[in-house]
């Protein structure tokens, strides 16, 4: 059973309809990866399943986790929830953190705020939890202000906090994306250990197609708000459905691929995703080089191809 | 023929009285008509780098030679009519792009100061260039927050090219766009490289993007060259340990949930390691690795590389290390 069923999630703000009726489940022990580019609304939902959809957004449609629905619950409940069942953490981890606490403190203040410990017991806690996140010498970094230290060890110290409570799901909005290659290596290892480990369900939005095929264990394709296929991840990769999956693939560069400038080209997708604002049918039509008259006017519905995969695409096979 | 010769550059920052090296005796030849691409992490001195070459961080050694003119102590006019022939491309165009001038003005700019053409003939170039990297002609009149960073990326691509340079300075052109985009404007850069018979020293952080768009490729680690070779040859031949780590730090969707490569974080540039730089990193770094550093030797025809331990260096498979202790 799943441990966290979207359903028909949709968040709109006056403007724009960024999430567009999305379906997705994620169990326990399980790496989910949502992918996509700038305004695929990939972060949107992340902040809609933590209740933090900024305004104007309305969010519609239900997130069941643990018998209830958390879009129906009442914000006094969702702040008892948030942080301790299900948290998140960000890519820029310093704006995140307080510059005038020490890293200890603010890990200690979640654990006396979910938990209820004394303040002796969360200070101990924080030393465990920065020794499990591979801090060195925790008991001297516990009094650490956040600015001292190298982004690969904010986000270490964001996701000390964000497993403090032992969640069930841990959401990681593009975690690596500020770090550097060798760095990003690290923190995606250690993101992975502590998901085996903790039994926790992880969330991993991400744009790296590298990342999705190293770490996930699902993938669900974005694009404009909408779920374009769902997959396992070497499925994907080896054979790609909907157009724009097919597309992205393409137009990435690979570390094992011969492809040279001087060869060939890469593959384009061309325009971009500005295009699909107002798009009456698929929102990828505008640039999709199998599109057929109808798909300008009729949004594709998901269809089954094959196990466990799901494309927005009347034309893919 | 060489564009570029770079002898033991220096270059850095005063930062608290103290100096940053971030450029720490650096030398090297490029080939015109070549892509040569600089890799490494924040901090390695890439983009200062790349500035230092322009003149646009001041050398505090060394010397620069671009088409055989010693350029590392030119001043004035002199200056500025090799600059006429060294541009660069920014991460972030909307940052160098002025929001109150439009796209027109901002182009026209430095045809003016240059003295190319009169009005009619420069509007022309302007025109010509706008369409060639693939902007409608209404851009003319508009201006840059009307644009994505795709589309900002175009112009910025236009206006280091309309004064024809021989040299390009490609500081993380694609970093900040999405991948469908990014493949646009590597294809738009290949093409009038073809066109023009640009060279590109392309500043870069991705290995992927600088295995498809180098010819050859310098490895930098905290100021120094670690490692220069031909593209083929360092990815399939690394020969620096730091180089290895970088190529299988890379996320490579063949390889499902591989360990971290290497532990431990680049030191601060104000606190250097002694002997070589990356021992306290290194899975194969000996006591001789902490007390003396390697210089750049050659080990095959093409490629350098400054490593006391670079014939024990895997080729094909990861360097087995201890479990981190970072």
């Amino acid at each position: 059973m799943a441990l966290l069923d979207v359903h028909d999630l949709t968040v709109a703000f006056p403007s724009v309809t960024a999430v567009a009726g999305l379906s997705f489940s994620v169990h326990e022990s399980e790496t989910l990866a949502l992918v996509g580019e700038s305004g695929s609304g990939k972060s949107l939902t992340a902040l809609a399943l933590m209740g933090l959809v900024p305004r104007p957004g309305r969010v519609s449609g239900a997130v069941h986790f643990g018998g209830q629905d958390l879009l129906a619950l009442p914000e006094a409940r969702m702040r008892q929830l948030r942080g301790r069942d299900i948290a998140m953490i960000f890519q820029e981890p310093m704006t995140s953190l307080n510059p005038v606490l020490t890293i200890g403190r603010q890990i200690a203040e979640t654990l006396r705020l979910h938990e209820g410990l004394s303040a002796r017991a969360a200070r101990l806690r924080a030393i465990e939890l920065l020794d499990l996140v591979r801090i060195a010498d925790p008991g001297r970094q516990v009094d650490s202000h956040a600015h001292r230290l190298s982004g690969g060890m904010r986000q270490r110290v964001m996701i000390a906090m964000a497993i403090a409570c032992n969640p069930r799901v841990l959401i990681a909005d593009e975690p690596t994306t500020a770090l550097d290659v060798t760095i990003q290596a690290q923190v995606l290892d250690l993101l992975d250990r502590l998901r085996r480990d903790l039994g926790m369900a992880l969330i991993l939005i991400t744009h790296d197609l590298g990342v999705v095929g190293q770490w996930a264990d699902r993938v669900v394709v974005m694009y404009a708000g909408r779920k374009v296929e769902e997959a396992d991840p070497i499925g994907l990769l080896r054979r790609p459905l909907h157009p724009y999956s097919r597309g992205l693939l393409g137009a990435s560069p690979r570390l094992q691929a011969r492809a040279h400038y001087r060869l060939g080209r890469l593959a384009e997708i061309p325009g971009s995703m500005a295009s699909a604002l107002g798009q009456a049918g698929c929102p990828f039509a505008p640039r999709c080089d199998v599109r057929q008259d109808k798909c300008d006017s009729v949004a594709p519905a998901l269809r089954e191809m094959g196990e466990a995969r799901l494309v927005a695409c009347p034309v893919a096979a | 023929m060489s564009i570029l010769s770079v002898t033991d550059l220096h270059a850095g920052y005063q930062r608290g009285g103290a100096v940053l090296r971030a450029v720490d005796g650096v030398s090297f030849e490029m080939q015109a008509g070549e892509t040569l691409a600089v890799v490494g992490e924040s901090g390695c001195g890439k983009s200062t780098l790349g500035k230092a070459l322009l003149r646009l961080v001041p050398p505090s050694a060394g010397q620069v030679v671009f088409n055989g003119i010693d350029i590392t102590r030119l001043r004035g006019g002199a200056l500025r009519s090799i600059r006429r022939r060294m541009q660069m491309i920014y991460q972030d165009p909307y940052g160098s792009l002025n929001p109150r001038q439009s796209i027109g003005a901002i182009l026209t700019a430095p045809l003016v100061v240059h003295g190319i053409g009169g009005r009619a003939e420069r509007s022309r170039l302007v025109h010509e260039m706008l369409d060639r990297v693939g902007l409608p002609a209404a851009s003319f009149s508009r201006y840059p927050h009307e644009f994505s960073g795709g589309q900002r990326q175009r112009i910025g691509i236009a206006r280091a090219l309309l004064l024809k340079p021989d040299l390009v300075v490609c500081d993380e052109p694609v970093s900040a766009l999405d991948l469908s985009i990014q493949a646009q404007i590597l294809n738009l850069l290949a093409g009038l490289k073809q066109e023009r018979g640009l060279s590109y020293l392309f500043i870069s952080h991705d290995l992927s993007v600088v295995r498809y768009f180098a010819d050859r490729v310098l490895v930098m680690y905290l100021g120094r060259i670690v490692e220069s070779a031909d593209h083929a040859a360092l990815f399939d031949h690394p020969s620096h340990p730091y180089t290895r780590a970088l190529i299988d730090a890379a996320p490579d969707p063949g390889k499902r949930r591989p360990p971290a490569p290497i532990a431990g974080e680049l030191p601060h540039a104000g606190a250097l390691p002694a002997g070589c730089r990356f021992h306290p990193r290194c899975p194969l770094a000996t006591g001789l690795c902490a007390r003396e550093e390697p210089a750049l030797r050659t080990i095959a025809p093409g490629q350098r590389v400054a490593c006391h331990h670079a014939d024990a260096v895997p080729m094909n498979t990861r360097i087995k290390r201890e479990p981190a202790e970072a």
